[in-house]
């Protein structure tokens, strides 16, 4: 196994792990401020109403495709009675879609923000930076999905899965990584470089995912000390200002 | 009675509104003066009959915000439940946009100076403040002030839409009142209620209604959730953004801007205690018409010994039971029953509560060479001037006119006997008893309304039961992590929220050291009272 082999499959992981993780307590606890859509549904809403919900739905069907190709063993869908065949079909066609729908949506959202005036103005070098990392993840991922199944049918749950499931139990298995195509190289890698920047880029909005909204009452009182920063501030002595 | 609340509420006498906007504008000036807020009134006047700001926001059957009930009678929000909300959370259906509001705009000053020579006067064009470009400016958050616009503007006024087309807005028979609106500060808050994040609060010692602005993650839900469209959107921060009550200020006992600038006069402040347990109960009752009364039965009598124990008990402190014993804005609601609330079929329990004005009967009786301040003629006319009173039924008792009437006959019949004793003559008991008042109450009811001085009119606690605590913006406000300057690492809006007065220094300050304004002018608009930026006044020729 060559450095840079090891170099993408065993220390790029652990990377973006560091990145990803550490970088959203770092922007915890330094910028829940600007924690937040930074929504642009004010200024235009007719597109967006398509784009966002095509975009998001299709990637959450994505994720949930992910999900099942990367963490579930191949064997485990076998023993259910599930084969390569009918596997490989079936997550062709769902993942199909949801990618089309994710591409498509991204691309309205990309010509929503670049003519709409108040839209782009709005845009800042991380945005545009961050666009073009996400769009080459999805469309990369898209690739490998068509391409699979126009040409050869690649089993990436025996390269790409065994070796994503490594990296979490501190086995990352390169040599498993190697046997894969191309395509599927170069989309883990945009797919990293995505994941390391969720923390710094507008993208951190997923990790707000507002979950515990179903649970909660819906009335919220809090008190006025326990509002911390937002009303009062503890006193403190001239020295420390 | 289990657990007692406490609330400061406000109630403004809408007879004594002159639609100056002076609220408006200091209001403006302490909190929205700032870009990403350039649309925002936290305070807003409205002529009515108008559309109001955002334009026709009344209609729930476009906007869906606040509550209503399914078809098992529990409450819901309007704009659909909690998953129907997650569901609609990448693209909120029903949002205003900005040009509901109206879109924000700047004058090309320079122009005044740098146009060519020519035959015409040079103007200063109107540049919008969203997206920079020359625009037209064609709506305001007031463009119908003054029924300015005639009758076509008017006639899109949801509520004058509800009373049906019996009502007439030709000129001559026309009335017109001004309407000060700022967050209700609603015992039942729906924008609070729709906040995926729980970022929006309603603070358990006074009942403030608060955005946290750092855990507010931008999902819009509360602009859609507010039926008064008092929740806004900062489109740089993109936070939500709403009326404070001025808490730094009440905190200290201090009022609000817009009421310590009222200059009408025409608004109080101060405690009301109710019962919290039963906040749902009463959003709840069936019919539209019984929320006021409803509301009302939440209120709870300071004075009670048993309301004093149970509130002590909440952990009301003493001070607090003693102001809300001698609150203005208990006695206009509970005592004399005049003030009324906005909109209560939109079933948040709104907090901030109307006198409505006779001023619109007194003129049509004028107007008809009657005698507007004769209590026959004031009652008479209280009972058939149909669409003054309908209207005012529409605003604030979901369409029953008895409580309107009531209170107008009790304003009706201050005015009257306040007129006999001003003439000197002997005070007839019977005026007050017709509308439900002894000549006593009328006097006190007076004294309130039109004479009450300051430490009358805002009656707020100061000690909070909390630890005590330096007040944010109150001091050296500078003095805040990172200090002056500080920009967060992906621009200006991240990183630790700006104190609003350190966003004000820092305009100042680039307003005073900017070449690229125009060095011998200052915009007075923009400027907040700090400071003398250059160019305030003229040169001192120094010879
Ligand atoms: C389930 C979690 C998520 C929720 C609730 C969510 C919600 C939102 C919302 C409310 C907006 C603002 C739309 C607007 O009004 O302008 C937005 C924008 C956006 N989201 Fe998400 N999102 C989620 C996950 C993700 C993920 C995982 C990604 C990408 C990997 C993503 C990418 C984006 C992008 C690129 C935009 C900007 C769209 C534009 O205006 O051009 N979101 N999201
Ligand atoms: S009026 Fe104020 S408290 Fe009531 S729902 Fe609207 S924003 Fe919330
Ligand atoms: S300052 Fe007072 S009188 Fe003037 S518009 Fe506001 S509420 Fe009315």
């Amino acid at each position: 196994m060559s450095w840079s082999e090891t170099a993408m499959w065993v220390v790029t992981p652990y990377l973006t792990l560091v990145l990803l993780v550490g970088g959203l307590i770092w922007r915890h606890r330094y910028d829940r401020f600007g924690w937040t859509t930074r929504s642009s549904e004010l200024y235009e809403s007719r597109l967006l109403r398509i784009g966002s919900p095509l975009f998001h739905f299709g990637l959450l069907f994505v994720l949930l495709g992910h999900l099942f190709g990367l963490v579930i063993p191949e064997g485990w869908t076998d023993a259910v009675g599930i084969g390569e065949p009918l596997y490989h079909a079936s997550a062709l066609i769902v993942g199909g879609v949801a990618g089309v729908c994710t591409l498509g949506g991204i691309a309205l959202l990309i010509y929503r923000r670049r003519t709409t005036g108040p839209v782009f103005l709005a845009t800042t070098r991380n945005d545009k930076m961050m666009y073009v990392v996400l769009v080459a993840a999805i469309v990369a991922g898209l690739a490998t999905t068509l391409l699979s199944a126009a040409f050869q049918a690649h089993d990436y749950r025996q390269t790409v899965s065994p070796w994503f499931r490594g990296v979490f139990v501190l086995q990352p298995d390169a040599s498993a990584m190697i046997r894969a195509p191309w395509t599927y190289k170069l989309h883990t890698l945009v797919g990293m470089a995505l994941i390391a920047l969720f923390p710094f880029t507008r993208l951190v909005h997923a990790f707000a995912a507002p979950v515990g909204y179903v649970f909660r009452p819906y009335i919220v009182y809090r008190s006025r000390g326990a509002a911390g920063r937002q009303a009062v501030r503890a006193p403190r002595p001239g020295w420390d200002r | 009675m289990s657990r007692v609340m406490a609330q400061i509420a406000m109630v403004m006498n809408l007879d004594k509104c002159i639609g100056c906007h002076t609220c408006s504008v200091t209001c403006k000036q302490t909190w929205t003066n700032r870009s990403g807020v350039e649309y925002v009134w936290f305070n807003n006047v409205e002529t009515r009959p108008g559309q109001g700001y955002p334009r026709r926001y009344e209609d729930q059957e476009k906007w869906r915000g606040g509550w209503e009930l399914d078809r098992h009678g529990r409450l819901t929000l309007k704009s659909g439940g909690r998953l129907r909300r997650m569901l609609s959370i990448f693209a909120n259906p029903i949002m205003p946009s900005i040009q509901d509001y109206y879109e924000p705009w700047t004058y090309d000053y320079e122009n005044l100076t740098s146009a060519p020579l020519s035959a015409d006067t040079p103007v200063a064009p109107p540049r919008s403040l969203i997206s920079g470009e020359p625009m037209a400016v064609r709506w305001g958050a007031n463009w119908d002030d003054d029924l300015g616009g005639g009758p076509s503007l008017a006639s899109a006024d949801p509520v004058v839409q509800r009373i049906g087309d019996s009502v007439r807005l030709d000129f001559e028979r026309a009335f017109m009142f001004y309407l000060p609106r700022i967050c209700e500060h609603c015992l039942n808050p729906a924008c609070v209620a729709a906040c995926p994040s729980g970022a929006l609060y309603k603070r358990s010692e006074d009942g403030i209604v608060l955005v946290d602005q750092d855990r507010c993650r931008g999902w819009r839900m509360c602009v859609t959730g507010c039926p008064y469209k008092k929740v806004y959107f900062n489109h740089r921060t993109g936070k939500a953004e709403k009326c404070t009550f001025c808490f730094p200020r009440v905190e200290v006992g201090l009022p609000t801007v817009c009421s310590e600038t009222c200059v009408g006069r025409l608004r109080y402040l101060g405690v009301m205690l109710y019962d919290a347990d039963r906040v749902v109960e009463a959003a709840s009752v069936p019919g539209d018409e019984d929320l006021y009364e409803a509301q009302l039965s939440l209120f709870l009598d300071p004075r009670d010994p048993e309301v004093a124990a149970a509130a002590t008990r909440s952990g009301i402190p003493d001070d607090w039971l003693e102001a809300a014993r001698r609150s203005p804005v208990h006695d206009l609601i509970m005592k004399y029953r005049v003030a009324l609330p906005l909109h209560p079929e939109f079933r948040t329990l709104p907090m901030v509560w109307y006198v409505p004005p006779l001023s619109p009967v007194v003129d049509a009786l004028a107007g008809g060479g009657h005698d507007g301040e004769d209590a026959g003629n004031l009652f008479g006319a209280i009972e058939t001037l149909r669409i003054p009173v309908e209207y005012l039924a529409e605003l604030f008792t979901a369409g029953d006119p008895v409580p309107v009437k009531a209170s107008l006959r009790r304003l009706a019949a201050m005015r009257a006997h306040m007129r006999r004793i001003n003439l000197g003559e002997e005070p007839d008991p019977s005026i007050g008893t017709r509308a439900g008042l002894t000549g006593e109450d009328v006097e006190a009811m007076y004294r309130l309304l039109a004479l009450a001085r300051y430490e009358e009119r805002y009656v707020i606690p100061t000690a909070y039961a909390a630890e005590p605590g330096s007040v944010e913006e109150i001091g050296c406000s500078l003095d805040y992590e990172g200090g002056p300057g500080m920009t967060g690492p992906f621009g200006e809006a991240s990183g630790t929220p700006a104190p609003v007065s350190v966003e004000s220094f820092h305009s100042l300050k680039q307003r005073q050291t900017s070449d690229e304004v125009t060095h011998e002018r200052v915009n007075l608009l923009n400027w907040d009272g700090k400071g003398v930026p250059d160019g305030m006044f003229p040169k001192r020729d120094r010879r």
